[in-house]
């Protein structure tokens, strides 16, 4: 089984640990949902290194990452910048959704773990003809500090001011490695892709300064209100974007651009394809993958579901014909209940709600 | 972990049972159990009248990451069932021994008793 440099950290925070992808992860570290709500009202701190990292050394890195990657890397070309997209197999169908950050020259993108494989031949074969080296970081270690006083913390965690003055998806160097405004929560926060040892640092730091290590299992719950999709569940190689809730990631706009997958999507009508909708579970119980849903305008599939501690309803990701909309039934062991199709940004909802 | 009451009956699928002093038999889930589960959301109680067979389901209980059916040790009719678990189903991870119980049956036969594990075989059980 394989371990983050944090490993020993979570068995002594008596994290109940479980094995994500052949990774020992910790699960939580007593109870998910107040790890949850720690995240959404102050600040937590994720052990995220089973993450992939890659880095991109030669002269034409980004005309091959406008060639493998589905959104344009010409969007944060001479900036410091992250940017998040797919990328697509020959079919349209999605390899991966991963965060490539550009930083004064360098080019990183980190990805999912289960894909850690498939990805490495699949960047290799293609960097060849642009003579580009594919270089895997597994010496680095991924921790993210999100939450709404994630801004305040960060000075203290990593003693230089000019890192909360990052904007959104802004990228800096720091000791060997990155410090980016990004996260898969809904909230503000920060993530730190560094060597092992600063790693460790930063960990220590925050957990001294009494920010809550939050595990895998929030970290789920905090996605799927923010609306955010998970390989795996959400999307896989069998599906396009499109039918993917990813459309906006895929840049059309030059038409020069020829990236794996164009041909493919240009064939397809995005009108009629499936779409993902979010859904709430109207009564009491909790959505779960693979449950069908049911109305006169299409049928569909729950494809990720869990309870949301801010809205205190079950709430789901599905996908679903085209034409569904508004209402629907789920069946749930055997017996129909009443769901409501809405956007998929469950946490705009609840404003809305209140 | 806490520690087992001794005076329970276990199903080796985490229900306990209570003999009470009237002679009705009170059930719920381990510790053990909630503690795989983790925050429970959800309780799914029987009616009251219900009649159950042993080791027939009884009840749901969902937590965020799964759903799992409670089992009834013991065949019998449904007397009494906890409905505060319906708007807290909190109380079973709080409290699944006492104030986390799920329903309370009149026993047909308590013969079956013997085919339950005493809390020593359950805790061993739970280490395999």
């Amino acid at each position: 089984m394989n371990k983050t440099c944090l490993h020993q950290k979570h068995l002594e925070l008596k994290a109940k640990m479980v094995d994500f992808s052949g990774w020992d992860m910790p699960l939580s570290y007593g109870s998910q949902l107040d790890e949850h709500m720690a995240v959404r009202s102050k600040a937590g701190i994720f052990d995220v290194s089973h993450m992939t990292v890659f880095s991109l050394v030669g002269n034409q890195t980004e005309q091959f990452l406008s060639y493998v990657f589905a959104n344009d890397i010409a969007k944060v070309k001479n900036k410091n910048k992250a940017i998040y997209g797919t990328i697509l197999n020959n079919d349209g169908g999605i390899l991966d959704d991963l965060i490539v950050y550009s930083c004064n020259g360098k080019y990183w993108i980190v990805s999912n773990c289960g894909t850690k494989s498939k990805n490495t031949s699949w960047f290799k074969k293609h960097a060849i003809e642009f003579s580009v080296d594919v270089n895997l970081m597994d010496e680095f270690s991924i921790i993210a500090l999100q939450g709404p006083l994630a801004k305040e913390h960060i000075a203290k965690i990593v003693e230089i001011e000019s890192a909360s003055q990052l904007t959104a998806f802004g990228v800096m160097d720091f000791k060997g490695g990155l410090i980016a405004r990004t996260g898969y929560t809904g909230e503000d926060g920060f993530e730190f892709i560094v060597p092992r040892d600063v790693g460790i640092e930063i960990w220590n730091k925050a957990i001294e300064l009494g920010i809550a290590p939050i595990g895998l299992a929030a970290r789920d719950s905090l996605r799927l209100e923010a609306g955010l999709n998970l390989y795996g569940n959400d999307m896989d190689e069998n599906y396009h974007p499109f039918e993917s809730g990813l459309g906006w990631t895929i840049d059309f706009s030059n038409a020069e651009r020829k990236f794996i997958g164009r041909a493919a999507l240009e064939r397809i009508d995005s009108k009629t394809s499936k779409k993902i909708t979010g859904v709430i579970l109207k009564d009491r119980g909790v959505l779960r993958p693979g449950y069908r849903l049911q109305s006169n305008s299409g049928e569909g599939v729950i494809l990720s579901g869990t309870f949301s501690p801010i809205l205190q309803k079950s709430i789901g990701l599905a996908r679903v014909d085209s034409c569904m909309h508004d209402k629907a039934t789920v069946i749930i062991r055997e017996k129909e209940f009443y769901v409501d199709l809405v956007s998929s940004r469950f946490l705009k909802q609840d404003k809305i709600m209140k | 972990m806490r520690e087992i009451p001794g005076d329970l009956k276990f199903l080796s699928s985490h229900e306990w049972a209570r003999i009470e002093d009237d002679g009705t038999v009170t059930v719920g889930i381990s510790d053990h159990a909630q503690d795989l589960l983790g925050d429970i959301v959800f309780v799914e109680l029987p009616e009251v009248g219900k009649i159950l067979s042993a080791e027939g389901e009884a009840a749901i209980v969902e937590s965020v990451k799964a759903a799992s059916d409670v089992y009834s040790p013991l065949s019998g009719e449904i007397i009494a069932v906890n409905s505060l678990l319906e708007d807290n189903p909190e109380i079973v991870n709080e409290s699944p021994y006492e104030d986390g119980w799920f329903f309370k049956i009149k026993p047909d036969n308590l013969d079956e008793l013997a085919d339950l594990l005493d809390a020593e075989s359950y805790a061993d059980s739970c280490e395999d």
